[in-house]
C-alpha cells in the first residue's frame, strides 16, 4: 500500500521511496457505471429542500479572474452572506474564494459571518513556478487573513513519475498554511486516467492534504461524477487505514442543482453522514448557487422565476 | 462553521462509517394507475382468450403486500391438448410456410409493442413479482424488446447464420419459464422460437404470470396469427402436462436443476429435443491485484441483483487471503447502503422475495449457515411490515464444506470463502455441480484468459458480473443445463440443420 516507505532494492542507496506506484488500480468501466448508478436515486419533496440547503451551504462562491477588482469581491462576499433575501432563513454559503491579493478585501467584507475565505495559491492556475514562490504565495494569502488554501500539485513533475517532489512540495505548503486548511487541487483534467487520479490523491493525503479537490475550473473536463467518485473512495480507504478524515471539493462545471444533489447522493452512499456537511465536503463553484435558490423559490412557491430575480454578483 | 481540530481515532480497524444519515430520501413511488390489470384472466389458446376447461382459476399476490393482483386460469391436459393442437395447426397451415422476412415483422411489432407499452409492463413486472422497479424499468423489459428485435434481424438470414446447411423448423415448442425474470424469459423463449419458423406452447410461473399475459394481448394486436403463440397459465401439473404431450418437438425449460431432471427423465425414449437452463452457484473471483472497489460493486450486483432470484447470481466470493479482511469490510459498509423495500419506489435497490415459499427457503439456509459455523452478517434495515422481505446478508468464514457453499439458496445471500493460489480456487470453483457463471477480478489480462479457459462455467465475466446482450449466448455446464439461448447459438436448439 501506498504508505509505506520501501525502496526497490535494499542495496540501493538513495533515500526510501514512497511506494505510490502501488496505489489501487482504477476498472474505468467499473467506476462509471457506478457513479451512474448515483443518479438514478429519485430525489423530491423534503429530500430536494433539505438537499438544496445542504448544497446552498456547502458552496466555495468563487471568482479568480484576472479583471477581479475590490468592488467586485466586496459585491460576491454580500451574496455569500446574503443568498437571497427574499428567502429568509437560508444558509450562507461556506466560503468565497479568491486570488490572495482580493483575501485581505474579502476577510473585511465578510466579518464576523462565519464565511471563510479560501485563497488559491501556489501560481495557480498552473503551478509552473520555483518552490519559494509558491511558498510566499501561500504565506502571503495566510498572512492576508485566509482561512484555507487552495494549492495546485506540479502536475508535469507528477506525469515524471516524481511523486516525492510532488510530496515534499505539499507537505511544504502544508506547513507554510500554519492554521489554514490545505486544499489540494489535482487538476484531474491534466491527468489523464482515473489511475493517476487515485494516485495523486493518496500522494496529497499522506502529505497532508485536510481536502483533496479536483480542478482549477480553467481546464476542461474539470469535476465530473466518477473522478469525484475516485476521490471519495481515496478518502474512504484513507480514513479506514489512519483514522484521520480528509474533506472532498469538486470544483468546475457543476452548475445545475440536480447535477449537485447527484454529488451529495454520492457522499452520503460512499462516506456518509460524518461528510455531509461544510466542513468536510465543498462545491467549487460560481453559477450553482443561482441554480439552487431557483430551485428553493420553485420548491416554496410552486413557479420557477426568471433569472431576473436572482442577483448576479 | 469553525475549523475544528478533532481528535480522531488513528490506525483503527473498527473504523465504521455511518450512513444513516441526517438527509434521507423522500419516498419515490412510481405510479400504480399506468398497469391495467383485469380482475381475471383467461387463457390464450389459438388467438383468443378461452376459459379453463377445469373452470378453475388461482390467485396471483403482490409479494410486497400480500395482496391478490388478479385472478388467473389454471390449465389441465385437456387445454394443453388445445392449445397443442391450434401450435401445430399454425404451424402446418402457416407460420412455416410464411416467407421469413414476413415472419420478421411480426417479430419486429411486437419488439416495437413491448418499448411502447415499457411503463405499464414495468410497473406489472415489479408488482407481480416484486422486483425493484429501476431494474424491471431499466433492465428486464428494454431487454426484452431487444431480445424480439434482435431475433427479429435473423428470421430471414438463417441461411447465412448455417452457412451451406439447410435449416428447418421442429414444430412446436413447449416452453416452461420461471419467475425470476418473467418477461425477459418469456422473450428468450418466444423470439428465437418464431424467428426460426416454429409456433409456441409458452407456460409463465404460477407466481408472476401477468407481463406474461400481457405480452398475449400484445401479440393479439399486433395480429400474430391465431395459434403461433398460445400462453397456458398454472403450476406444475400443467408444466408437466406440456412435457408430456406427444405433439411437442421441442422442450424448453429455464428453472430448477429437480424440475430439470424430471423434464430430461420424462423425455426420455421421445423424439423430443430439449433445451435446459437450471440452477447456478457462481463463483466469483477476487484476486489482490483487482480494482478492489469496483470489484467489491461488482459482487454486490452480481448476488444482490434482483434479490439474489438470478440463476447466474454470484453467490460463492473467493477472495484472495490478502485482501479478504478489506473486501469484506466494504461488503459490510456496502449492504448498509442498499435500499430494501417498496419495489415501485425508484430508489429501492432490493424489493420482494417472491413468495413466501421462497423467503421461507432463505430462512431455512440462513438457518443452516449460522449452524454450520459461518457468521452471519445481515444489513441493519429495517425491512416492511407486509409483504416477504430479506435483508441483503453475507456469511463469512464459509467453508467448501457448507451447504451454503454448495447448494442454490436463491436469495440475496452471499457466500464468502478465501484462497492463496490460482490453482486451488480454480480446483475450489469448479468444485460444484453446477456451471452456469463465474466472474473473474483482477487487473492483469493474460490472468483473465488464463482462469476464463480453465473455468467450467458456461459464461465468465471478468471485470464486471451480470452482463446479459441478445447477441451472446447463455447457458451452462453440468447440472446447470444444457443448450444455448441468445445470440447465433440461440438459433440452433429451434432448427434441424442438414
Amino acid at each position: 500500500m501506498p504508505a509505506t516507505g520501501s525502496s526497490r532494492s535494499s542495496s540501493s542507496k538513495t533515500e526510501p521511496r514512497l511506494s505510490f506506484s502501488l496505489s489501487p488500480h482504477i476498472d474505468q468501466v467499473g467506476v462509471e457505471e457506478r457513479a451512474s448508478r448515483f443518479t438514478t436515486r429519485s430525489i423530491k419533496k423534503e429530500a430536494k429542500q433539505n438537499g438544496l440547503r445542504l448544497v446552498l451551504n456547502m458552496i466555495d462562491l468563487t471568482t479568480l479572474e484576472g479583471k477581479d477588482s475590490e468592488g467586485k469581491v466586496k459585491q460576491l462576499c454580500y451574496k455569500a452572506m446574503h443568498p437571497h433575501d427574499a428567502l429568509p432563513g437560508l444558509p450562507t454559503v461556506a466560503a468565497v474564494c479568491v486570488y490572495p491579493s482580493l483575501v485581505r478585501t474579502a476577510r473585511q467584507a465578510l466579518g464576523n459571518s462565519g464565511i471563510k475565505v479560501a485563497s488559491v495559491a501556489t501560481a495557480f492556475p498552473s503551478g509552473q513556478a520555483p518552490r519559494d514562490i509558491k511558498l510566499r504565495d501561500t504565506r502571503y494569502a495566510v498572512n492576508e487573513g485566509a482561512d484555507e488554501i487552495d494549492m495546485v500539485i506540479s502536475r508535469g513533475k507528477f506525469h515524471a513519475g516524481e511523486y516525492n517532489f510532488v510530496f515534499d512540495e505539499i507537505a511544504a505548503i502544508k506547513e507554510a498554511c500554519g492554521e489554514a486548511r490545505l486544499k489540494v487541487i489535482l487538476e484531474t483534467g491534466e491527468l489523464g486516467t482515473y489511475d493517476k487520479v487515485r494516485r495523486a490523491s493518496d500522494i496529497a493525503m499522506h502529505a497532508g492534504a485536510d481536502f483533496i479537490k479536483t480542478s482549477t475550473g480553467k481546464i476542461q473536463p474539470a469535476a465530473t461524477m466518477p473522478v469525484t467518485l475516485v476521490m471519495l473512495e481515496a478518502i474512504r480507504d484513507y480514513y479506514f487505514k489512519t483514522g484521520r478524515m480528509v474533506g472532498m471539493k469538486p470544483a468546475g462545471g457543476i452548475s445545475k442543482s440536480k447535477l449537485a444533489l447527484h454529488y451529495l447522493v454520492m457522499v452520503k452512499e460512499v462516506l456518509g453522514e460524518a461528510w455531509l456537511s461544510n466542513e468536510w465536503f465543498r462545491f467549487g463553484a460560481s453559477s450553482l448557487a443561482n441554480d439552487v435558490l431557483m430551485q428553493l423559490v420553485k420548491e416554496q412557491t410552486g413557479i420557477y422565476q426568471s433569472s431576473n430575480y436572482f442577483s448576479v454578483d | 462553521m469553525a475549523v475544528q481540530k478533532k481528535k480522531q481515532p488513528r490506525r483503527s480497524n473498527t473504523i465504521k462509517l455511518k450512513f444513516d444519515t441526517s438527509w434521507t430520501y423522500a419516498p419515490a413511488p412510481e405510479s400504480r394507475s399506468v398497469a391495467q390489470i383485469a380482475p381475471e384472466y383467461d387463457l390464450f389458446i389459438n388467438g383468443t382468450w378461452q376459459k379453463p376447461s377445469s373452470g378453475e382459476y388461482f390467485d396471483t399476490i403482490n409479494p410486497a403486500d400480500e395482496k391478490v393482483l388478479s385472478r388467473v386460469a389454471a390449465a389441465n391436459e385437456k387445454d394443453v391438448d388445445k392449445a397443442v393442437s391450434a401450435a401445430r395447426q399454425a404451424y402446418d397451415k402457416v407460420w412455416r410456410r410464411m416467407p421469413a422476412k414476413e415472419r420478421a415483422k411480426y417479430i419486429f411489432r411486437i419488439a416495437r409493442m413491448i418499448q411502447e407499452k415499457a411503463r405499464e409492463l414495468a410497473v406489472i413486472e415489479s408488482l407481480d413479482g416484486g422486483k425493484p422497479i429501476r431494474e424491471s424499468r431499466d433492465f428486464d423489459v428494454p431487454a426484452a424488446a431487444n431480445h424480439f428485435f434482435y431475433y427479429a434481424g435473423w428470421a430471414d438470414k438463417l441461411e447465412y447464420a448455417f452457412p451451406n446447411r439447410q435449416c428447418s423448423p421442429l414444430g412446436v415448442a413447449g416452453q416452461i419459464i420461471p419467475w425470476n425474470f418473467p418477461l425477459l424469459m418469456a422473450a428468450w423463449k418466444i423470439a428465437p422460437a418464431l424467428a426460426t419458423g416454429n409456433t409456441v406452447v409458452l407456460k409463465p410461473a404460477e407466481t408472476t404470470p401477468l407481463t406474461a399475459l400481457k405480452l398475449a394481448a400484445i401479440l393479439q394486436e399486433a395480429d400474430l396469427p391465431p395459434g403461433v403463440v398460445n400462453i397456458l397459465t398454472g403450476a406444475g401439473a400443467t408444466g408437466a402436462a406440456i412435457v408430456n404431450h406427444p405433439d411437442i418437438n421441442k422442450i424448453a425449460f429455464t428453472g430448477s436443476t429437480e424440475v430439470g431432471k424430471l423434464i430430461q427423465r420424462a423425455i426420455a425414449g421421445t423424439p423430443k429435443k430439449a433445451t435446459l437452463e437450471l440452477g447456478g452457484k457462481a463463483a466469483n473471483i477476487i484476486f489482490e491485484d483487482a480494482p478492489i472497489d469496483q470489484a467489491v460493486e461488482g459482487v454486490i450486483n452480481g448476488i444482490f441483483f434482483n434479490q439474489g432470484h438470478v440463476c447466474c447470481a454470484g453467490s460463492r466470493l473467493y477472495v484472495q487471503e490478502s485482501v479478504a479482511a478489506e473486501v469484506i469490510r466494504k461488503l459490510k459498509h456496502r449492504i448498509e447502503t442498499l435500499i430494501v423495500g417498496d419495489p415501485l419506489d425508484k430508489n429501492t435497490d432490493i424489493g420482494a422475495i417472491n413468495s413466501r415459499q421462497q423467503l421461507d427457503t432463505i430462512h431455512r439456509y440462513l438457518a443452516i449457515g449460522k449452524k454450520e459455523g459461518a457468521e452471519m452478517y445481515e444489513s441493519s434495515c429495517a425491512l416492511p411490515r407486509k409483504g416477504f422481505f430479506c435483508r441483503p446478508t453475507i456469511f463469512t468464514n464459509v467453508a467448501q464444506s457448507n451447504r451454503i457453499a454448495q447448494e442454490e439458496i436463491f436469495g440475496p445471500v452471499l457466500a464468502i470463502l478465501t484462497f492463496r493460489t490460482d490453482d486451488e480456487v480454480i480446483e475450489k470453483a469448479n468444485n460444484t455441480p453446477y456451471g452456469l457463471s463465474a466472474g473473474v477480478w483482477t487487473d492483469k489480462g493474460s490472468k483473465i484468459f488464463n482462469m476464463t479457459k480453465r473455468l467450467r462455467a458456461g459464461v465468465v465475466w471478468a471485470n464486471t458480473f451480470n452482463k446479459f446482450d441478445p447477441t451472446s449466448p447463455f447457458g451452462g455446464y453440468k447440472e446447470s443445463g444444457y443448450g444455448r439461448e441468445g445470440g447465433l447459438h440461440g438459433l440452433l436448439p429451434y432448427l434441424s440443420l442438414r
